[in-house]
Parts: structure tokens; C-alpha cells; sequence
């Protein structure tokens, strides 16, 4: 698949400190979550992408375009939710963005439509000649979802969008966000601090930490990978038992208490697992599958451990995702 | 009541040219000045000289009517350089009280509600922004300065034969004086927009630049017996270049009290385009300093 984001050595210097280290990668999801605590350097990046910071070091490539080179090129091809509260003071809803559109270069005609139509998408369609300056928070970050697609980018940059959001406009935000995802016409960039946002809309994610690369966890990968680990809570369950379930071709490993561990082959069903507990007399209690959450990556990452000790790390707040 | 799709599409159609994508932004400052009444005052104000001007010219070629109306001919002023530097300077102060009362309103809302992002992350240069804003004032602003003065000159030209050819010094003065009104003025507005957020301190820094200046500049004369202090005065120094350009003797009557220059203390010409340079440098670079997609804060 085609590099979204390339980053190549990139390095970035602000007021004489460098804020991103020679980061290194290429992204190549239909949604690429970006991760990690305050001041590790996920606004700074896409900033930098968006042009408004220049690097001091190295480059990107935006969709094969060098941010350098072709920073022009590359924002029409993007669509922006800033993180913070941005509108334009004096102006409904529909001629705001209808004017965004009209700036990403759709003529005027098709820009009120597709104002119209984004309003609707996002679900404020009653609203859209209202001023925007008397939204209220839920309805601003609609609107600024509705400005960064009007004009139909190919990839999407979402800072922090669901910022402020109660848990039923939260909801149908994520929902969006992975129905455009799902569309597959357009990728997108979710930087945010809710783990759980990240999860549910990512397929890859990169977290940062200190302006360097923490790690970069491929999700979806992860995901199909994980399908086939399984954790298994018996009772009656032996080394005997492990061996039995090792010659169907599983990778197994018995760690006591009646809690086997186990790799299942694509050839081999859980169906063959429970006839061979049932001839074996073993009472499979529970049967679970196992993976590596995105929480356990991110402390993984941040070099915290479940029971929050960590080397000077930040800990994430509670076990919520919010970090 | 139209039916709109509840989904997202790719727009597929064709673009608007780049260049013409700043004017998007005038445009929609133009919708917004419709509902201020207070423009339309200042802008009709500002019509009434030209019209008083062109009454002037027209009764200098009728002499029937100046009979009607018991006019010496003698009497009326001349249509030549001091003329249109005249009307210039009227025009330019309406000039200075419409930038005043538009101007600061042109950046500051955008700044205090951080809607530079949203500009900037589209193909639109921090250019082509301040562009957009500042062909805003430059629009306005020709409306009541040169585009009526050339009016103005071809009512004149098409009733005096022989004329215009006389006196096409006038034409380029009338343009070129105006022009660089305009962009002091605009430039001055802008940077004060971008910096202040509370427009009517901005409105009053406006005056505050061109009178404290002009008075500091005046104390400097004063205490250090020299001339120079006249560099900070911007008044002065347009003076000093409309009256180069419409190739008068420095005399009363171009903007009235306004450009008034004291014998002897005139300035070189070429110090007066440089210092008024300098002063549109350092509005570029308050500008350059606040136009961004995002602020760094160093520290």
C-alpha cells in the first residue's frame, strides 16, 4: 500500500528547542492514530505537515508530496480540524463553511451546496444559519468537521475532535470519523489523548513521546494476529493436556492454575479444542482471546507498567484510556 | 425547500483559479460591510467634494450659468496642479477616517478567533490572505481618492481642448499620490489589526501614529534645531511627495493645514520615499510577525 505519510528524518526547532527529534517512518493506514502525553509533539506534526512550521531537519511527504517543496499541493489535498475553538466571528454556519470551501477552490454555486450537505452530514443541518459564535461547543467541533471535508479532501487531519464532547455527541463523532474512514476514499490522521478514540477509529497508530518516536503499532495487523491467541482457564487441565493440544499443532504453554496459553494454527478450530478437553475429562471454564490492548501498547511505550510504576514516564489517568 | 444527501462526496468538478481565491475574502468582507451604516455615511460623505469639485469645474466652462448665478469668473479657482492636489488632500483625510473606522476590523476578529488555521491550512498563502484583506481597503479607498479625480480630469479634459496633454503630470500625480496614501494607510491599518484585538484602540492607535509621531517629530526639530524630526512625521512626508509629484511649490492648499510644511524646513524627496518605505517595512513585518498558521512562543 502507497505511503498516506512518509517522515524522513524529520526534525523540528521551535523558540531554539527542538520539539520533533528525527522522526522516522512511513504510514501507510486508512487511519493513523496519533498518539502520547502533553508536549510529546502530535500538534507540532501535523503542523509541520500542514506547513506552518518549516523543518529544520530532514522532510515529510504528504500522499508522495515533499512538504518542502510542494506545501501548496499538499493542503489541497487535506482537510483540517484544528484542535482548539477556530471560526470566523460574525457568520452562520453554512456561509462559514461555504467560504472554506470556496478558499480550497470549489466555485461558489457548488461550495453552498456542499456547505448544505456538509451541515447535514454532521448532523447540524437545523442549525446551519445560525451564528457560529453562538454554538455551543458540541456544535463548533461539528462545524469544523463539516469545514475540513466540504471540499472534499483526500485525507483528513483531526486534532483532538472530540475535545469537550459529552458521551452521546462523542459517540457520533467516532461514529463519523469511521464512517468516512470506512468510505475508504479518504484517510485520516487522529491525533487525540482518549486512548479509546484511537482504538476505535485506527487501524495504526504512532505514538510519540518527547518528540521522538515511542512506537508505532500497527493495529489491524495486530488485531488478525491476535485472533488466534487464545487464553485458556480449565480445570483439570495438566502438562499432559498441553501436550495433547501441542500435537494438534497449536503452540502451547501451561502456566499453572489451570491457565493454558495457546497459538492456534488457521487449521486448527476451537471445536477440536473442546473434543479434546472432552475426552481428556478437562472442564474448559473460560475461554478467551487475548491481545495486547492499545493501553498496553501506549504503557508499553511510555515505559509504565499495569501497576503504574514507571522511570519518570507520565501516567495515564486511571485505567479510562484518558491520558 | 431544497433536500440535501446526508452523506460525503469527493468533489469532483473543476477549481477555481489559484489567483483568484484571495478575492474570496474580499468578497465576503464586502457582504459584511452592506449592514454598517455608519460606512455608508463615511462614503457618501466622501462623495460630496468630487461633486463639489465637478460643479466647480463645470461652472469654470459655463458661462451662462456663472451669469445665472451672479459669479465672477475671476473668482473661481483655477483648474490646474493646485487644484487636484487639493482635492487629494480632502479626499485623502475621508481616506484616513474610512481606514480608521474599516481597517482594524479586517485582522483582529480573525486573530481572536483563531481562525488563521483554517485559512492556512488550505492552498492560501499567508500573501494571498493579507492580500485578500488589503485589496479590501484598496478598493474602498480608490472608490472615493483617485478613481473620482481621474473623473474629475476627464470632465475637465472633455471641456477644455488641448488640456489634458498639458497637464498629464496631473493624471500620474492624482494615481501615484494616491497609491501611496492607499498603502501607507492600508498597511498601517493592518499591522495595527493583526497586533491590537480590540478594534476601537486600533481606530485610535491609527491617529495616534500620525499625530504623536508627527508632534514627536516636531519636539525633535524643537529641542535639536534640525529638520529632521520631519522623517517621523507621515503627514509631512506625503506632503513633501504629492507635492514633488504634482510639481507645485510647497504652499498652502494641498490637504489644507494638513500637509503644511514650513519654509526651510522642507526635506529631500528621496529622504521622504525612503523614510515612508522604511515605515511600510516595519507595517510588512508586524504583519509577517502575527500572519501565521500557528504562534510560536518562544521561550
Amino acid at each position: 500500500m502507497a505511503a498516506i505519510i512518509e517522515l524522513d528524518r524529520l526534525e523540528v526547532e521551535l523558540g531554539g528547542r527542538t520539539i520533533l527529534k528525527q522522526l522516522n517512518c512511513s504510514l501507510t493506514g486508512r487511519a493513523i492514530g496519533l498518539l502520547g502525553p502533553n508536549g510529546a509533539g502530535k500538534s507540532t506534526l501535523i503542523n509541520t505537515l500542514l506547513g506552518f512550521y518549516p523543518p529544520s531537519a530532514g522532510t515529510a511527504r504528504v500522499l508522495g508530496r515533499d512538504i518542502r517543496t510542494a506545501a501548496r499541493n499538499v493542503r489541497s489535498l487535506i482537510g483540517y480540524m484544528p484542535e482548539s475553538d477556530s471560526f470566523i466571528a460574525g457568520m452562520s454556519g453554512v456561509r462559514f463553511v461555504r467560504m472554506m470551501a470556496e478558499l480550497a477552490g470549489v466555485p461558489a454555486e457548488a461550495a453552498l451546496e456542499r456547505a448544505h450537505e456538509a451541515f447535514f452530514y454532521v448532523g447540524l443541518g437545523e442549525a446551519r444559519y445560525r451564528e457560529v459564535g453562538t454554538y455551543s461547543l458540541g456544535m463548533k467541533q461539528m462545524t469544523k468537521l463539516a469545514q475540513a471535508i466540504v471540499h472534499g479532501p483526500r485525507l483528513l487531519f483531526l486534532d483532538e475532535p472530540t475535545n469537550g464532547l459529552d458521551p452521546p455527541a462523542r459517540q457520533r463523532m467516532i461514529e463519523l470519523i469511521r464512517e468516512i474512514r470506512d468510505r475508504g476514499d479518504l484517510q485520516l490522521v487522529l491525533s487525540s489523548h482518549l486512548l479509546h478514540d484511537v482504538e476505535e477509529c485506527c487501524d495504526q497508530v504512532l505514538i510519540l513521546k518527547d518528540g521522538s518516536i515511542a512506537a508505532f503499532s500497527n493495529l489491524e495487523e495486530e488485531r488478525r494476529s491476535n485472533r488466534h491467541f487464545l487464553e485458556m482457564e480449565t480445570r483439570g487441565g495438566d502438562a499432559a493436556f498441553v501436550e495433547a493440544i501441542q500435537r494438534l499443532g497449536c503452540e502451547a504453554a501451561w502456566s499453572g492454575n489451570g491457565v493454558i496459553k495457546l497459538v492456534m494454527p488457521d487449521e486448527v478450530g476451537i471445536r477440536q479444542l473442546y473434543r479434546l478437553a472432552s475426552e481428556r475429562q478437562v472442564q474448559i471454564r473460560r475461554l478467551h482471546h487475548k491481545r495486547d490492548s492499545l493501553e498496553d501498547i501506549f504503557l508499553k511505550a511510555m515505559g509504565v507498567d499495569r501497576a503504574g510504576t514507571n522511570g519518570g514516564a507520565a501516567r495515564p489517568e486511571g485505567t479510562s484510556g484518558r491520558l | 425547500m431544497a433536500v440535501y444527501r446526508k452523506t460525503y462526496r469527493r468533489y469532483q468538478g473543476a477549481l477555481t483559479p489559484e489567483w483568484s481565491r484571495c478575492l474570496v475574502l474580499t468578497r465576503y468582507s464586502f457582504e459584511d460591510m452592506k449592514r454598517r451604516r455608519m460606512l455608508a455615511l463615511i462614503v457618501l460623505g466622501s462623495s460630496i467634494w468630487p461633486v463639489l469639485c465637478a460643479l466647480g469645474i463645470y461652472l469654470h466652462h459655463n458661462l451662462s450659468a456663472l451669469k445665472l448665478l451672479d459669479i465672477n469668473p475671476a473668482k473661481l479657482i483655477p483648474i490646474n496642479a493646485l487644484f487636484f492636489m487639493t482635492y487629494l488632500g480632502v479626499q485623502s483625510m475621508f481616506a484616513f477616517f474610512l481606514t480608521a473606522f474599516v481597517g482594524p476590523g479586517l485582522i483582529s476578529p480573525d486573530l481572536s478567533n483563531n481562525a488563521l488555521p483554517l485559512y492556512l491550512s488550505r492552498p492560501f498563502s499567508r500573501a494571498e490572505y493579507a492580500l485578500g484583506r488589503i485589496s479590501v481597503l484598496w478598493i474602498l479607498l480608490s472608490s472615493i481618492t483617485w478613481v473620482p479625480g481621474f473623473l474629475l480630469f476627464g470632465l475637465q479634459a472633455y471641456l477644455e481642448e488641448g488640456w489634458a496633454g498639458q497637464n498629464l503630470r496631473i493624471l500620474s500625480g492624482l494615481f501615484i499620490g494616491s497609491w501611496v496614501w492607499i498603502l501607507l494607510l492600508s498597511l498601517l491599518a493592518l499591522a495595527l489589526s493583526a497586533w491590537v484585538k480590540w478594534k476601537p484602540v486600533a481606530g485610535a492607535l491609527m491617529f495616534g501614529t500620525f499625530f504623536v509621531a508627527g508632534g514627536f517629530g516636531s519636539a525633535i526639530n524643537e529641542v535639536m534645531r534640525t529638520k529632521w524630526g520631519h522623517l517621523l512625521n507621515l503627514s509631512h512626508l506625503i506632503g513633501t511627495i504629492w507635492v514633488s509629484l504634482f510639481e507645485e511649490p510647497m504652499r498652502l492648499g494641498a490637504g489644507a493645514a494638513f500637509f503644511r510644511v514650513a519654509r526651510g524646513e522642507e526635506i529631500p524627496v528621496w529622504c521622504a520615499w525612503v523614510s515612508l518605505g522604511a515605515f511600510c517595512g516595519v507595517c510588512l513585518y508586524m504583519l509577517a510577525r502575527k500572519i501565521r498558521g500557528v504562534e510560536v512562543v518562544r521561550g
